[in-house]
């Protein structure tokens, strides 16, 4: 098992260098440089200094070299300095990596505390008023955007209602590590991971269902009902356990999904993390923290491949890793 | 020496809802299973073999399924029982084997767990005592190195292991009725028969009775004492297997026997019924079934509501038509199924 966890690390590292090519080439494909975002805070700056400042910054070295650079850098942990935040970008994300992750989690929890019950409510008993209820919440949240749905959230709680807050992560008045903090954390995260989780759930139902409908007919089942074990026992041992497995084996996926969805939630509840840094960075071109948080959610895409990998093969004897 | 009659089916009839309206699979089926017997059912596939096996034991998708007459377990009729009461009978007296062993069996469960699965709901054993029984069932279906076994998953066995993991789950409450339904279908030659002579030696050893499906009339001669011959839903012909054998009556059963190729026969063009059993919605459900399929016997040799009659001791044959039929080269005589 330990073994196969190293192999796949090591066969990752070829994987992250190939993204970190096409990130660095995409980087500079993109109209202006790291200058660009700079000079836009201070327009007055003549020709002679600009010249000087891009023979120190390297921009005038030959893209190998800049590449180079870069990935040394990047390997020792220095993934450069933003130039709008004048802050290195370590500095930056660490700031912010943990709201994600806090983000992410909840949004991940809540939506399988949604969807599992609704999936399996919905597979069992099959084309009941509650599964096709269901079904049908299943279907609009695939087709609501993510952005409109959270905007709407935001509005009528947040504003209207005003039952929780309508930005930041926490509340800045009050002292860290105290009750109230982390109180004022949680209320901080309940909007932006309600309004993920609602529109997430769908994977999930329509995973979990047609695992049920398609378990629940197999000859296992009728074999255990011959066993006369209680209907009761028959879901809980035989048919879920095996409709598990795809879903289990989703997981991994899911926390592509939710680096994307991060991005909207981050920015429309402004809220502090990584998806919110990564707009704002695009829009004020500041490409040390776009090149380093696309390397970072590559590096996460393939960590949730290879957590999915590791799930599946704890839960399913049949794929046992060697 | 009068056996006593452990199940009685009286005039079952199973009906599968498609599209709304209720088709029968199994229509009028009387039969009964005596203790420590082995009663064979054999007919062309989708006459209705299994529908009659999985009603049984309820086993059928209850919204879609009805049934109706008297399935008597032990005096008891099974049919208006719900099914926790049904639940206290599956496993412990009724055991259920199943053709396919590689789906039989849940993945993701060790065969051992399988196996002690039933003594959790039918036995009051300590987790030990369970698993010690497991693995005396283990050995008594022929797995050699039942420790090991006891913790390996299906994927893990071979077709004719997991076959005797099927077996063993069937027999872990020694029940008195075994119903196997194709047990060596999907089995290959060699394999068949030894789950077959395993079956054979526990039969023999517990004394249960057994209702065997197949469509092996070698294995039919081998194990059973009494055959039911079923097509289109029915009950055609019922016997004894030594009278099944010398003396079939009805033309189905004739042509199942000419359709086994012998010795004599290879080198002769195979005797093939010509035609197959009509779908469950084209059943024909008057008059004779198999007569469209014996087109050339008169219409007036045919009853209009054919029942089964006992034209000898024992010899239930339905239909009048057997009486004017036979094959051009009929000659069952010189056919010997090595029935002793
Ligand atoms: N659950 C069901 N719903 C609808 N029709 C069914 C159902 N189960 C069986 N049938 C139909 O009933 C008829 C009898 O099927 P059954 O499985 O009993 O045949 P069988 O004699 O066991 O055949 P085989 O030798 O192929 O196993 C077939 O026409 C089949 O399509
Ligand atoms: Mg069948």
């Amino acid at each position: 098992m330990l073994k196969f966890i190293l192999r796949r690390i090591v066969i990752m590292i070829p994987q992250l260098f190939l993204l970190s090519i096409l990130v660095f080439l995409l980087a500079k494909a993109m109209p202006g440089d790291a200058l660009t975002g700079r000079l836009a805070n201070n327009p007055k700056m003549d020709a002679q200094t600009l010249a000087e400042m891009k023979e120190k910054l390297g921009l005038n070295d030959p893209p190998y070299v800049q590449y180079v650079r870069w990935i040394k850098n990047l390997m020792q942990g220095d993934l450069g300095i933003s130039y709008i935040h004048q802050q290195p970008v370590t500095d930056l994300l660490s700031e912010r990596i943990g709201n994600t992750l806090l983000l992410s989690a909840c949004i991940l929890i809540l939506s399988y505390i949604i969807a599992i019950p609704l999936g399996i409510v919905s597979g069992r008993w099959t084309n009941s008023l509650a599964d096709k209820l269901i079904v049908g919440y299943s279907y609009l949240s695939f087709a609501t955007p993510l952005f409109i749905f959270a905007l709407l959230m935001l509005f009528v709680f947040g504003f209207i209602l005003g039952w929780f807050p309508t930005g930041g992560s926490v509340n800045i008045q009050v002292e860290k590590g105290t009750v109230d903090y982390y109180i004022s954390k949680i209320n901080h995260l309940i909007l932006p991971s309600l309004s993920g989780a609602l529109l997430s759930t769908v994977g999930t139902i329509q995973y979990l269902r047609n695992e049920i409908i398609d378990t629940k007919i197999k000859d296992f089942v009728k074999t255990a009902r011959a066993k006369g074990v209680p209907e009761s026992r028959i879901y809980s041992r035989h048919i879920l356990r095996n409709s598990f497995l795809p879903i289990a084996a989703f997981l991994g996926y899911e926390i592509t999904g939710l680096i994307g969805g991060s991005i909207f939630l981050e920015s429309i509840f402004s809220y502090p993390g990584i998806g919110q840094l990564f707009l704002q960075s695009i829009m004020q071109r500041d490409y040390s923290v776009i090149t380093a948080l696309v390397m970072i959610s590559g590096l996460a895409t393939l960590l949730g491949t290879l957590l999915s990998d590791i799930i599946l093969s704890a839960v399913d004897p049949r794929i046992r890793i060697e | 020496m009068s056996k006593q009659p452990i199940l009685q089916i009286e005039n079952l009839r199973v009906s599968f809802r498609i599209h709304d309206e209720y088709y029968a699979a199994v229509d009028g089926v009387s039969l009964t299973v005596n203790e420590n017997e082995v009663v064979a059912i054999v007919g062309e596939s989708g006459c209705g073999k299994s529908a009659l096996a999985l009603s049984i034991m309820g086993l059928h998708p209850l919204e879609r399924t009805k049934l109706e007459g008297t399935i008597a377990f032990k005096g008891k009729n099974l049919l208006p029982l719900s099914v926790p009461q049904l639940n206290q009978i599956r496993g412990k007296d009724i055991g259920m084997i199943f053709q396919d062993p590689l789906t039989a069996l849940n993945p993701l469960m060790s065969v051992g767990r399988q196996i002690e699965e039933s003594m959790d709901y039918h036995t009051k054993l300590s987790s030990s005592a369970k698993r010690q029984r497991t693995l005396e069932l283990l050995k008594r279906v022929g797995i050699p190195n039942p420790e090991k076994t006891y913790d390996r998953y299906p994927h893990e066995l071979s077709g004719g292991m997991r076959q005797r993991i099927v077996i063993a789950i069937a027999i872990a409450c020694e029940p008195s009725l075994i119903i196997a339904d194709e047990p060596t279908t999907a089995l290959d030659v060699t394999i068949q028969a030894q789950i077959m002579g395993l079956l054979k030696e526990l039969q023999q050893q517990m004394k249960t009775g057994i209702i065997l499906i197949t469509h092996d009339l070698g294995v039919v001669a081998e194990m059973a004492d009494r055959v039911a011959v079923m097509y289109a839903g029915e009950i055609v012909e019922l016997a004894d297997v030594n009278t099944l054998f010398s003396r079939p009556l009805h033309p189905y059963t004739r042509s199942l026997l000419h359709s086994i190729p012998s010795v004599q026969t290879r080198k002769e063009k195979l005797h093939v019924i010509q035609g197959i059993v009509p779908s469950l919605q084209k059943l024909p459900r008057t008059g004779c079934r198999f007569k469209s399929r014996i087109s050339w016997i008169d219409e007036s040799e045919h009853e209009k509501n054919p029942i089964l009659r006992e034209v000898a001791p024992g010899h239930w044959v339905r239909c009048t038509c057997y009486k004017n039929f036979y094959f051009p080269q009929d000659n069952i005589g010189d056919m010997n199924y090595g029935i002793s």
